[in-house]
């Protein structure tokens, strides 16, 4: 295969190709695989989302739990005992909220910087894991349970039986669509690249006037909506919320996602969810101790691939592999990507 | 509340504060001189009160788990030192913050299959024990009182290190330009490791001396990590003087936001931290950042 054609596979084929085998799964795996797949992509959009901050903006958050956990809470809190709330209220509303925590943690957080950005955003973020976990309403530590899945009832007809696995799958599936589509268009867009430009030369992009302040609360915000619409939609799934769920545990492993699909790309941050969800199923099949493995195993990626298995390819396919994943990359400039983060 | 209960409640404060000095500071001088942030911080306060109670089993001595389980962590710290922490140096932090989370992951795991997952108690030392008539009707636990003078006489011990003696100053001068001291001929990788291992000495140290007085669980670094965040915060990234400022302040709140607020005492630290941001983007004692 030529490079060119190695390009244009890569540019339109693949991606085309994933989407197809996504709207077939359901189709040809077993039903424990679709519900896998609905969590991986669920994951996935929390990890695309948090990654506009920290591959995009520079800014290493670890609250983003907390803002999926939020809006997985609401929806438990706005679920009637033994009925389906509605979606057209609670999902709204669990976005919202997840948005408006990102509107308060972002604006005092966004006044720091570097590694002070990082351990305020854990601060904040474990404050919302201890108002659920010592708080009655939500069930303290023991969690809150949503008995019904939520329905979808437009002028008195159903329109979505969420109950059925691969009907979830397909409105995740869809979902995750949609959030790439809108990743794409804000990371390409003049705000996407004021938020990158911010990133690589702050006292540049401040120089030209760009008000920093306000590009990085915006995305912060955009951020966090997105991860709480992932966390509405995990709460659907599980049926069930727990604290752990806005624990820092769980945000720094969306922050592994993010690393193992590489900072780059819109899209790397799924593709680590995949990665890391499907080698836990397989370390919890075959090891009692199976975190300890996935310790060392992260630890291996940070020393020996610090941009993501992506580093994987041009080792595995030669150097033809190397342009097209760096095409793939949605970075404007040619640069090579800047590490984030810069105290 | 009369005079008696607010003094009971300071001394409890004080004490509480105590101890998050030493972990915090520990955490500070980590990123204060090797520019680490190191998540881990509190997985190794976690495995000091593992340690404590696994030699006070086998020894019978609290004395011996003091400084063997401070030994164990500072050769520990050597050793993670020399094989994963100094790739991470120039880093960026999210590197940092992975790689750590990746230990806390190991060490986690590590613990269960040494001490396995339950709860334990740790005695304090038989000469520390009962309580001590301060005044006539105020008597106060003479291990706590125990932890303040020592940890005082150790926070004492780490300004005259820092300002006083050779290593002090070759550690700071370090922290200011590390290009100029290497040009001088000092072996800065020595150095390096010393500090990450007295790091790491003081968060177990923490753990060691809270284990009489609390219990010993696995989860119980996570809580310690995140309140020694805030000390950071509040106090000033790299300031040990900061750090002590900051963890008595948030002794004070803690403890009698408990005492009179207790609806809301879990969030008045984070209140606490966020007037201090508004305040102070830099924390109390810190510098400006480039």
């Amino acid at each position: 295969m030529t490079k060119e054609r190695a390009n244009l596979v890569r540019a339109s084929g693949l991606p085309a190709l994933c989407l197809l085998a996504a709207i077939a799964l359901p189709f040809v795996v077993p039903q424990y695989y679709v519900q896998f797949a609905s969590k991986a992509l669920i994951l996935g959009v929390l990890a695309m989302a948090l990654n506009l901050v920290v591959g995009q903006g520079g800014l290493v958050s670890l609250c983003h739990a907390a803002f999926f956990g939020l809006a997985g809470y609401v929806l438990a809190l706005m679920s009637p005992k033994y009925d389906a709330a509605s979606l057209l209220l609670t999902l709204p509303v669990a976005v919202l909220a997840a948005s408006f925590a990102a509107l308060v943690i972002g604006a005092l957080a966004l006044r720091t910087r570097g590694v002070y950005f990082i351990m305020v955003t854990l601060a904040f973020g474990e404050m919302l894991f201890y108002l659920f976990h010592d708080a009655d309403f939500a069930g303290g530590s023991d969690g809150a349970f949503i008995n019904a899945k939520p329905e979808l009832v437009i002028a008195g007809v159903r329109l979505l039986d969420l109950d059925k696995p691969s009907t979830f799958y397909f409105l995740v599936l869809g979902v995750t669509v949609a959030v790439v589509a809108l990743l794409m268009t804000v990371v390409r867009s003049p705000f996407g690249h004021a938020l990158a430009a911010a990133r690589d030369n702050e006292r540049r992009a401040r120089a030209l006037g760009f008000p920093i302040f306000r590009i990085r609360l915006i995305a912060f915000v955009l951020s966090g909506a997105l991860a709480g619409l992932a966390g509405y939609l995990a709460a659907v799934q599980f049926g069930f919320m727990a604290p752990q769920m806005l624990g820092w545990h769980q945000s720094a492993t969306v922050l592994v996602m993010v690393l193992i699909g590489g900072l780059g790309t819109v899209t790397g941050p799924l593709i680590g969810a995949l990665v890391l969800l499907g080698l836990e199923e397989v370390l919890k099949a075959f090891f009692e101790h199976w975190k300890l493995i996935e310790g060392v195993i992260v630890i291996a990626i940070v020393l020996l691939l610090p941009n993501g298995v992506r580093q994987l390819w041009p080792m595995v396919f030669g150097e033809a592999a190397r342009e097209p994943a760096r095409d793939h990359a949605i970075k404007p400039t040619s640069a090579p990507a800047p590490e984030t983060g810069h105290a | 509340m009369d005079l008696i209960t607010f003094g009971v409640q300071l001394l409890n404060a004080v004490q509480y504060g105590m101890v998050l000095f030493l972990v915090a500071s520990g955490l500070t001088l980590v990123f204060g001189i090797l520019g680490v942030i190191n998540l881990a911080h509190g997985a190794f306060y976690m495995l000091g009160a593992y340690l404590a109670y696994w030699i006070a089993l086998m020894t019978g001595n609290f004395l011996a788990a003091l400084v063997g389980g401070v030994a164990i962590a500072f050769l520990l710290g050597l050793a993670l030192e020399s094989v994963f922490i100094r790739w991470l140096y120039g880093r960026d932090h999210l590197a940092q913050v992975l790689l750590s989370f990746g230990l806390i992951l190991v060490i986690d795991e590590v613990r269960q299959l040494l001490f396995g997952k339950d709860v334990h108690s740790v005695a304090p030392p038989d000469w520390l024990s009962g309580s001590l008539q301060l005044t006539d009707n105020l008597s106060y636990p003479v291990y706590r009182l125990a932890i303040c003078v020592f940890c005082i006489g150790v926070a004492a011990l780490i300004f005259l290190v820092i300002t006083r003696t050779k290593i002090g100053m070759i550690v700071r001068a370090g922290a200011e330009n590390r290009e100029m001291t290497r040009v001088l001929g000092i072996d800065y990788d020595k150095v390096n490791r010393l500090v990450f291992a007295t790091g790491i000495a003081l968060a177990a140290l923490g753990g060691i001396v809270t284990a009489p007085i609390s219990t010993v669980y696995p989860g119980m670094g996570d809580g310690m990590l995140i309140l020694s965040f805030v000390v950071v915060v509040l106090g000033g990234i790299g300031s040990v003087a900061g750090a002590a400022i900051g963890a008595l302040l948030i002794g004070l709140t803690d403890t009698f936001g408990k005492v009179f607020f207790p609806s809301v005492s879990g969030m008045l630290i984070y209140l606490l931290m966020a007037i201090v941001l508004l305040w102070r983007p830099n924390g109390i004692l810190g510098r400006r950042e480039a």
